[in-house]
């Protein structure tokens, strides 16, 4: 072991011995930030290394290797690549992501007015389908190998099946053209009011629940049923304990960690979902932005929108992991 | 197994995979028309020439989604293929070497898996260009990271059973081992997973089709169909809905094999119930 390790090895050990939950808990932030410069490595250089040159792809196969070679100084293409990826990751730690190839004008501004949006979408769509997920499983449970339970799982494995935008279209088609109540396309702009916005995102919102509810559901269902039917649960109705007092005491407690997870990870498949409802929606959140800047290859944008996305879903999952590690002790003595 | 354990859904399920199979084979042969051949007016409603109407170019719907059949189950087989193969032989690579090829690759595909995967593949798709084998080798690489982790854990979990240990007690060869004792243990997740994967697959490519990143025109792909006829949607023509709603169609009749191969891996386990 190097000398230098030592000293955080000492650290370690010492609070291990006093705080065990406080290390595992930050351990688990060291290995998220960790990871997201691993990703930010891997958007940046990982795509470098790939056959195709910016350039090139970006002018075409026509291009003379004179412009080829202006526009590669024009970007700043002609400098080694990590002095290039260090500007870039120390602009990004300062929330800077340079300026777009295609329109000139600063990442940064767009995104922040864009994802704010998206967020807004994201927020909606996880409050309304996190409850009605979750009761919607304990229903399924309950009625568990009965019609509502098959009904339930019927539906929600079509629901799983069906992509993102024919849902999207679904309801445009019954809400906004045949029954005129909803508004499409949704956009938004500066200066609406909240009951416009509301409105304007109603149709999104109710594609983004559809999208991961069956999903959400059907995990809920499957953790609620392995805590149920585990060892502990039989013994305590062996020895006398009554439905609920047991639920609260032995199920409830270990369903804990498996719904939160669920649920965590359902949040992170919303970052996905944005990305297409947008599309369909014609709703100006980070999604369009990041589509449009594949078709243009506008590479800081789709370098920056990517690292946004990853860096959500890792944060999801990590909040996931420290959730299930507070909530199960048994989590805190790996191996 | 026996054939009338088989559930009505996944016999459903089988029937229509087996017909789009058969649409995608026979394409030349069953469609009325030519895949690029426009041979009427702009969104004509349906009629008795052309059964679904015609596009935003005004070739037949018909037609174009019996040729994108082809191209959808083509590319996303190729891909989901591609990616268990890759998936497979990397994961027991991993089981059997143990060690730093182990964790290096377990690490390499977590970190691989900390990206959501339509978010990287926009990334790799906006330097790459664009290309049908690209396309399958990146939608293979991206989903190959489900098939490492499944398969890791399996082959991990039957190495050390005991009838495996009573096999290699009782002198067995290795192929015996491998083919007559892990193989049918493993057999049915493996199956359920290739399932998974063929669904995700299909769903991915038109997704991907759909943001004009996938099959480009104008070879007919289902995605890439929803794309073209999606401004009619607003006008009440529903041109768009018709092949979005085939490959809903393709990934459920997928989906309820999967759901029975499921149940049947976790009866086979001695599982309680249907977890």
């Amino acid at each position: 072991m190097a000398n230098p390790l030592a000293g955080v090895h000492a650290a370690r050990h010492r609070l291990k011995e006093s705080h065990p939950l406080t290390l595992l808990i930050v351990e688990r932030l060291a290995l998220s930030v960790l990871l997201l410069w691993a990703v930010s490595v891997l958007i940046f250089a990982g795509v470098e290394a790939l056959p195709g040159d910016f350039a090139q792809t970006y002018l075409g196969q026509s291009a003379t290797p004179q412009a080829i070679a202006n526009i590669r100084a024009d970007l700043g293409l002609d400098r080694p690549i990590t002095t290039r990826y260090f500007e870039w990751l120390g602009g990004v730690v300062q929330g800077d992501f340079g300026n777009s190839w295609a329109s000139g004008a600063p990442v940064s501004e767009q995104i922040t007015k864009r994802l704010g949006n998206s967020l807004f979408l994201a927020f909606f769509a996880a409050a309304i389908s996190v409850p009605l997920a979750v009761g919607l499983g304990m229903v399924a449970v309950h009625y568990r190998n009965r019609i509502p339970d098959r009904i339930i799982n019927i539906l929600s494995l079509a629901a799983i099946s069906l992509p993102e935008f024919f849902i999207g279209y679904l309801l445009i088609v019954f809400f906004a053209v045949q029954l005129g109540v909803a508004t499409f396309p949704s956009t938004v702009y500066d200066g609406m009011s909240w009951s416009e916005r509301i409105s304007a995102i109603t149709l999104p919102t109710a594609t983004l629940v559809l999208v991961v509810l069956a999903h959400m559901m059907r995990m809920t269902r499957a953790a609620i049923i392995s805590v149920m039917s585990s060892a502990y649960m039989e013994t305590a109705e062996l020895k006398g304990l009554g439905a609920f007092k047991a639920i609260v005491k032995h199920a409830a407690p270990n369903a804990i960690a498996p719904i939160v997870n669920v649920v965590a990870l359902n949040l992170a498949y919303l970052v996905v979902g944005v990305v297409v409802v947008e599309v369909v929606f014609v709703y100006p959140g980070m999604g369009q932005y990041m589509v449009d800047a594949v078709t243009v290859r506008d590479m800081p944008v789709v370098q920056a929108c990517g690292l946004i996305f990853a860096a959500v879903y890792i944060l999801l999952n990590m909040v996931a992991d420290i959730v299930a590690i507070v909530a199960n002790p048994r989590l805190r003595h790996p191996r | 197994m026996r054939l009338r354990e088989i559930p009505l859904t996944a016999w459903i399920g089988i029937l229509g995979i087996l017909f789009a199979f058969f649409c995608a084979v026979f394409a030349s042969l069953i469609a009325p028309f030519g895949e690029r051949e426009i041979v009427a007016g702009v969104w004509e409603p349906a009629s008795d020439l052309y059964l679904l109407g015609t596009d935003n170019l005004g070739r037949d719907l018909l037609s174009r989604l019996i040729y994108g059949a082809q191209t959808t189950l083509f590319v996303s087989l190729a891909a989901s293929i591609l990616s268990f193969s890759i998936g497979i032989f990397l994961s027991f690579t991993a089981a059997v070497s143990g060690g730093p090829i182990d964790q290096g690759l377990s690490r390499l595909n977590d970190l691989m898996m900390s990206i959501p995967t339509l978010i990287f593949a926009l990334v790799v798709l906006a330097v790459l260009p664009q290309n049908i084998f690209i396309l399958i080798a990146v939608m293979a690489i991206l989903d190959s990271t489900r098939v490492y982790r499944l398969g890791r854990a399996v082959a991990l979990d039957v190495a050390v059973m005991e009838f495996v240990e009573a096999a290699k007690l009782r002198g067995e060869g290795r192929m015996w081992i491998i083919f007559r004792e892990i193989l049918p243990n493993t057999l049915s997740p493996l199956l359920a997973e290739f399932g998974l994967r063929f669904a995700f697959s299909i769903l991915f490519l038109s997704t991907l089709s759909f943001l004009g990143l996938g099959i480009q025109p104008p070879a007919a792909d289902w995605g890439g169909m929803v794309k073209d006829n999606k401004d009619g949607i607003i006008f009440g023509i529903q041109a768009a809905l018709i092949p979005g709603g085939a490959i809903a169609a393709l990934a459920v009749c997928v989906n309820m094999v999967v759901d029975w191969l499921l149940k049947r891996t976790s009866s086979l386990k001695g599982g309680r119930g249907d977890v």
